[in-house]
């Protein structure tokens, strides 16, 4: 039961985070975006942008000191694939104007087509990567 | 106020992120392997999230945001080019190796090399991009 209880408490509150930008800023919680804006020369209208990247890491801080079981992982991979992944992650994501967050978690209950149909392609393509991969290894 | 509160959202977001295991990398690749040992837990993350904003929307559309004079939802309606190739190449990158942009971001707490050389390889992807277009 735990199994599927975490990520449905997670879930919601990603939902309820961007929930809460939306109601009180008007902003969709798309991160890619967010993230892209703060690569810019500083500007007061971004500084909300910051803010919220900035929750992003305090919130992790916060729970690697509360709850450093959460982080028992590791993060193995080639050099080379993870600089192939992130130049992926952050063209892609610019390209197709979002990632999992604005088009997923924001974009889906809009009932956007455009995100529903971004969702299920960027599912589709990361499903076949993995696939591929491990017919490959 | 307005600082503030993004602030708040980012921090339940990231927590959010952290609980549901979204920042493990081999969780969230077997998510995506569902033609081999599947580990389906994640559905739950983003089922969760869609079906609480869609009720959430139902309140938060009846009326104008409590800090700003109006929405700022994306413009763009019709599917394009763009979008369908955007999309495409983030899955790629994302089934790599199951980190997209928030995960990426959180994982930076971690202090190890190959969470700095993701967020870095993003961050350089996102400028090509903007010199591209």
């Amino acid at each position: 039961m735990e199994v599927i209880m975490m990520p449905l408490l997670g879930g919601i509150l990603i939902g309820l985070a961007s929930a809460i930008l939306l109601k009180f800023l008007g902003r969709i919680a798309g991160i890619s975006g967010i993230f892209e804006s703060t690569l810019s020369k500083f500007k007061v209208e971004n500084a909300w942008r910051y803010l919220f990247i900035l929750g992003l890491i305090i919130g992790g801080v916060i729970m690697k000191l509360a709850a450093p079981s959460f982080f028992d992982y590791s993060f193995e991979a080639s050099p080379v694939k993870i600089i192939i992944a992130g130049l992926l992650v952050g063209y892609g994501t610019r390209l197709g104007g979002g990632c999992t967050s604005g088009h997923g978690v924001c974009g889906i209950p809009r009932f956007s087509t455009r995100s529903i149909l971004g969702t299920i392609i960027f599912m589709l393509t990361g499903i076949l990567t993995v696939y591929i991969e491990g017919l490959i290894s | 106020m307005t600082n503030l509160i993004s602030l708040l959202s980012g921090i339940i977001f990231s927590v959010g992120l952290v609980i549901s295991g979204m920042i493990n990398p081999a969780k969230v690749k077997g998510f995506l392997d569902i033609f081999g040992n599947w580990d389906f837990a994640l559905v739950f993350v983003m089922g969760g999230a869609v079906i609480f904003n869609v009720f959430a929307y139902f309140f938060i559309f009846k009326g104008k945001p409590f800090l700003e004079s109006q929405f700022f939802l994306p413009t763009k309606i019709h599917v394009d080019k763009k979008l369908v190739i955007g999309t495409a190449i983030f899955g790629i990158g994302w089934g790599l190796t199951g980190i997209c942009p928030g995960p990426g971001i959180v994982n930076l707490v971690n202090l190890n090399l190959n969470s700095v050389l993701f967020v870095g390889s993003m961050i350089v992807g996102m400028l090509i991009f903007r010199k591209a277009h």
